[in-house]
């Protein structure tokens, strides 16, 4: 066998043993998809009546705002799984077991791999836990099958960089609970974009963050894709954050792993 | 070489490691024939576990080479991986998953499949006496349970040289004997262990060869019978109930007293014959000593001489032997 399927081999062996985690524990899973669906129903439910645009009255007013946040829940809950990668990490990282990983001739990054693909699944069925909670409260699409595909590549693409980004940060902290406060952030920062609320209605200075932003662009072409008929101008923006996430963070978590434990 | 000498499992050259200014191994030199057990004695700090960790590829030396079965350790670390197993002093089991999971995770990343995993997981399992735990989580596992699964794991692979860091450290007397024979085993099946431990009476049973590593040098190295032959040996202690029996005892008997506990430190072996003759010659002095301990050197005072004046204050231990 190569170098490159012992890579694959080993790395699929670490897939599992994560899918194995979650099955073993879906607490976390349901845990993470907690969040999202508490926001969905706590804006929808609480702010929609007022924020809503409808003409038709509260209803209508929060059916209509329902349609505008979705996007934004739905990368909220990207973020929110990425956090529970960080944790994971730094849990892993703090059992003997990674030190045993170390001491075996397997391929090194596979450890990494396997975090970040299970969470990847993971990632991707909260978000389909949520979306199958926003259409049963009247989330209303209107993406034919080819929308719906790039929806679901780029809700992939998001997760998948900021999967790699909690693995880092999940290296970098010295404990669980770092771990699980450094990725906070994250799940804020869709509510500092056009997730929630239109971007003209924010203050100058906010309203200058919010434009570069990596969330802006994916909330809007997210929103393009799912009740806009298209992919909408700030795609390329999208992508090219999530491959620059990406890459950055890989490299970064990386020379992480592979630096000396200490002591 | 010649083809004939074996290569040894372990060969050590003036390896150092120092973290910022604190050095932790200065200049270790170590050779260990493959097939024996070969012990890293030494007390808290010495450096037992950084000297592990080097050698299992966790951590680079500072300066020094080692090899493990020829292999260098820094030109070709996965080939050492490949040849070795490590069972730490903190438990390397994946808590979340059964103990038949955690074996089945080995096998998979030692690229075992289907049949031949479960044969190799069945068997360890029946081996280390976790048949009717395999189900369960290893989280839910004693203390003793999770040094055999963990042994267990260390074996998957069959390594040839398994390093056991302090493997008996915590466990009840019990489940150190068990570990002891376990231990025994694995060389019995041919396979070299190097083993760190705190426990002289562990070092004393298992090793073949014991090396004693104190504030990063090896101090002393030989088998447990050439350490005791290095400290002086046994002697007789004698208690007295007052001071004017001891100073008589003294004055009959020769040897150092300990004026504070009315103690009287003899020279000499706690053979039957000596040992009437001294107390014959008690006799003869009507001098009778209120108690008296028979102490042999142990692996405890050369230990103890070797190691510094850390507890070495001159009093006598007890043989526990």
């Amino acid at each position: 066998m190569t170098a490159l399927s012992h890579a694959a081999g080993d790395s699929a062996t670490m897939v599992a043993r994560q899918l194995r985690h979650m099955l073993r524990y879906p607490s976390m899973t349901l845990l993470l998809a907690g969040m999202p669906v508490l926001f969905l129903l706590l804006f929808v439910y609480v702010f929609g009546g007022a924020m809503g645009a409808g003409a038709g009255g509260a209803a209508a007013a929060r059916a209509d705002y329902l349609d505008y946040i979705a996007p934004g829940v739905l990368l909220i809950t990207v973020a929110s799984a990425a956090q529970g990668t960080a944790i994971s990490v730094a849990m892993d990282m703090a059992e003997g077991i990674v030190a045993r990983f170390r001491t075996m001739d397997i391929a090194r990054v596979s450890v990494l791999t396997g975090h970040v693909v299970g969470s990847l699944i993971q990632a991707m069925l909260i978000t389909a836990l949520v979306t199958a909670v926003a259409l049963l409260i009247g989330f209303r699409p209107t993406a034919g099958p080819a929308e719906w595909l790039a929806a679901i590549g780029l809700l992939a693409l998001a997760s998948y960089a900021l999967t790699w980004l909690s693995v880092a940060l999940g290296l970098v902290s010295k404990s669980v609970e770092t771990a699980s406060n450094l990725p906070m952030p994250l799940v804020f920062l869709p509510f500092l974009g056009s997730g929630f609320v239109p971007t003209e209605t924010l203050p100058a200075g906010l309203r200058w963050f919010v434009e570069y932003q990596p969330f802006t662009p994916l909330t809007e072409t997210l929103r393009a894709l799912l009740t806009g008929g298209g992919a909408g101008d700030s795609w390329t923006a999208a992508v090219a954050w999530c491959a620059g996430i990406t890459l950055v963070s890989y490299v970064w978590a990386k020379r992480l792993y592979n630096r000396a434990p200490s002591a | 070489m010649p083809r004939n000498t074996p290569r040894p499992a372990v060969s050590v050259e003036g390896l150092r490691k120092s973290y910022r200014d604190q050095t932790v191994l200065d200049g270790v030199d170590l050779e260990i024939p493959a097939g024996t057990i070969f012990s890293l004695l030494g007390p808290n700090g010495a450096g037992k576990t950084t000297m592990v960790k080097i050698l299992s590829t966790l951590i680079r030396a500072d300066g020094g080479r080692a090899r493990i079965f020829g292999h260098d350790l820094a030109a070709d670390p996965d080939a050492v991986r490949a040849a070795i197993g490590v069972t730490g002093q903190y438990s390397a089991v994946d808590g979340l998953l059964t103990g038949q999971e955690n074996l089945m995770l080995m096998a998979g990343l030692h690229r075992l499949r289907g049949a031949a995993a479960r044969r190799r997981t069945a068997g360890l399992l029946e081996r280390f006496d976790l048949a009717d735990a395999a189900k369960k989580p290893a989280a839910a596992y004693s203390g003793g349970m999770r040094r055999r699964l963990d042994l267990a794991m260390t074996l998957v692979g069959e390594p040839r040289l398994i390093f056991l860091d302090e493997p008996t450290t915590g466990l009840d007397p019990r489940s150190r004997r068990d570990m002891w024979q376990i231990i025994r085993d694995l060389v019995a099946d041919g396979a070299t262990v190097f083993l760190t431990t705190q426990y002289l009476e562990e070092a004393d049973r298992l090793a073949d060869r014991i090396a004693v590593l104190d504030r990063g040098t090896i101090v002393a190295e030989g088998t447990a019978a050439e350490l005791k032959r290095r400290v002086p040996g046994g002697h007789v202690l004698l208690r007295f109930a007052e001071a004017g029996a001891l100073a008589s005892a003294a004055e009959k008997l020769g040897g150092e007293t300990d004026p504070e506990s009315l103690a009287l430190k003899v020279p000499g072996g706690g053979g039957v014959a000596s040992l009437r003759d001294l107390l014959d010659r008690l006799d003869t002095a009507s001098i009778a000593p209120e108690e008296l301990s028979v102490h042999t050197p142990a692996l405890d005072d050369v230990f103890l001489a070797l190691t510094g004046n850390r507890g070495a204050n001159g009093h006598a231990r007890k043989a526990n032997r």
